[in-house]
């Protein structure tokens, strides 16, 4: 069965509604399921993890005819990732970052950690934080046309810029 | 402390059933997922490499000082890996104990490591009782520890780096377990296990992912481990505990004001049959227990939570086997396991 939203993936999603006491059911894929909030999949990592890989699923296919990469650390592929839900060592972020990134946002919300930082190389990493926060902000402030607070927020991203050598 | 004796005992960190909120919070658990830089993460080293993660884990753990046991899951025996299990000492996942998977572990059984499981290290605090903060606060504290020796992967935009990307950022999993016998028995719980989802909380059974929850105690913990800080996850668990708990006392005065009769007679009739049954199943047993376990925390009967709770892994396959000292058979089973219930029951005096 097709989804009966997008008419492209499988439906995977059952979802029965009772509305005004009339039964209605609707047969989605993980996607538009996810869309269209009818299930909040977020509370469910490991759902949300496997519909995931169903949806690399395709992808790996294009990427195996494609000659598919390797993380060059640890010579992982991405099809493995698709089998385990496992990576093969911390270097596959940053290598597989394109094709994670979706899928973090997806299982998290966001791809920007705010928590802890290690203490012993913390202080290079508080700089880093502060400096993507002040990118981050100065486009915003571009965008919004607030000339004098990006101003304001250029001098300071130079500043410490600066300090850090 | 041996690990022998950790084996031989159902009393852990998280069985005193003191703290907070014990009438109907367990106990409380903080998990933090860390990798060591360098390395693949452990499903794809070889034994050799594994050894030197193991070698530097170790390492860094006697900075810990005395007081610690350390022992490789491939020396136990399947049903010593069972009993770590039912004690949370060890993830189900690591029964199968892959080469250089190890445990560290606090004579109080209140810390502990898992070595080459999903990641390099897995650190958790336990306590009795709603601890959130409490056991946060020392697993960061230990975790800091571990980082004056340990280099681990990390990235400034990521976080912290794991095996899985459910757990990247933070790899923080904070967890609490909580006996619904009174939402359970008001039928309030369907509602509950509908409401945690949406507001990012995961429910389980008493022994993680994929697991029933056996005598109605539910874990509740959080899913999001990216872009939120520690003490943020802390604050949401804490607060959806506290509403846990506000709804499942009001369940337990639902019952008292308009099912009394019938509540305490589930509740004795529960303690008749551990007190004097010679055979009880596994799944019969923890019916019976979370009945008894709501005659304690309703006050109807003066049984010591704590009893409760070894009771309870006393009960369990692995533990039961183990005190049995082999391989049982169901009906060898199901005696000894009344057997054990009863004699437990009869030293307490009741």
């Amino acid at each position: 069965m097709q989804c009966q939203s997008c008419g492209l993936r499988p439906a995977t999603v059952h979802v029965t509604r009772i509305v005004q006491g009339r039964v209605e059911q609707a047969h989605l894929c993980a996607q538009c399921a996810q869309e269209s909030g009818e299930i909040d999949m977020l509370a469910n990592p490991a759902a949300l993890l496997q519909s995931l890989l169903a949806n690399f699923a395709g992808q790996g296919q294009a990427l195996q005819t494609d000659k598919e990469t390797r993380c060059p650390s640890c010579g992982f592929r991405l099809s493995e990732f698709r089998e385990t839900g496992l990576l093969g060592c911390p270097s596959c972020y940053a290598h597989f970052r394109t094709e994670l990134e979706p899928m973090l946002r997806r299982l998290h919300g966001t791809t920007e950690h705010r928590g802890k930082l290690p203490l012993r190389r913390g202080g290079a990493f508080q700089r880093d934080r502060r400096l993507q926060t002040l990118r981050r902000e100065l486009q915003q402030a571009v965008a919004r046309e607030e000339y004098e607070q990006a101003a304001r927020l250029r001098d300071e991203l130079k500043q410490i810029e600066a300090e850090g050598g | 402390m041996q690990i022998e004796e950790h084996l031989g005992s159902p009393r852990s960190a998280w069985t005193s059933g003191r703290g907070e909120m014990a009438d109907v919070v367990v106990s409380s658990r903080s998990r933090l997922a860390r990798n060591l830089e360098g390395f693949a993460f452990p499903g794809r080293l070889t034994s050799e490499i594994a050894t030197q993660v193991l070698g530097r884990v170790q390492g860094a753990v006697q900075g810990f000082g005395s007081g610690w046991s350390f022992v490789k899951l491939s020396e136990l025996s399947a049903v010593d890996r069972q009993v770590l299990v039912e004690k949370h000492l060890i993830s189900p996942q690591q029964m199968q104990a892959p080469e250089q998977a190890a445990l560290a572990v606090r004579d109080d059984e209140g810390l502990s490591l898992m070595v080459n499981e999903e990641d390099h290290l897995r650190l958790q605090a336990f306590r009795p009782g709603l601890a959130v903060r409490e056991t946060l606060d020392e697993a960061l504290r230990a975790d800091d520890q571990l980082e004056e020796t340990l280099d681990y992967a990390f990235t400034p935009e990521l976080g912290y780096l794991t095996a899985c990307p459910t757990n990247v950022g933070t790899g923080l999993r904070i967890s609490v377990m909580l006996h619904l016998g009174g939402l359970v028995r008001t039928r309030g719980i369907a509602q509950l296990l509908q409401v945690l989802p949406k507001l990012g909380l995961a429910v389980r059974g008493l022994y993680g992912e994929g697991t029933e929850a056996a005598g109605d105690l539910f874990q509740i913990s959080n899913q999001i481990t990216l872009g939120q800080t520690e003490e943020e996850v802390a604050a949401a668990i804490e607060r959806a505990a506290q509403q846990i708990i506000d709804q499942e006392r009001a369940a337990r005065r639902m019952l008292k004001e308009q099912a009394l009769q019938q509540t305490q007679d589930r509740v004795y009739r529960a303690f008749g049959v551990l007190r004097y049954a010679q055979l009880l199943g596994g799944e019969e047993a923890m019916q019976l227990l979370s009945e008894l376990r709501l005659g304690v925390e309703m006050g109807m009967l003066q049984v010591s939570p704590e009893v409760v709770n070894e009771m309870l892994v006393t009960a369990l396959p692995g533990f039961l086997t183990r005190t049995m000292g082999h391989d049982l058979q169901t009906l060898e089973e199901r005696a000894a396991r009344a057997r054990l219930i009863r004699e437990r029951l009869q030293k307490e005096g009741i």
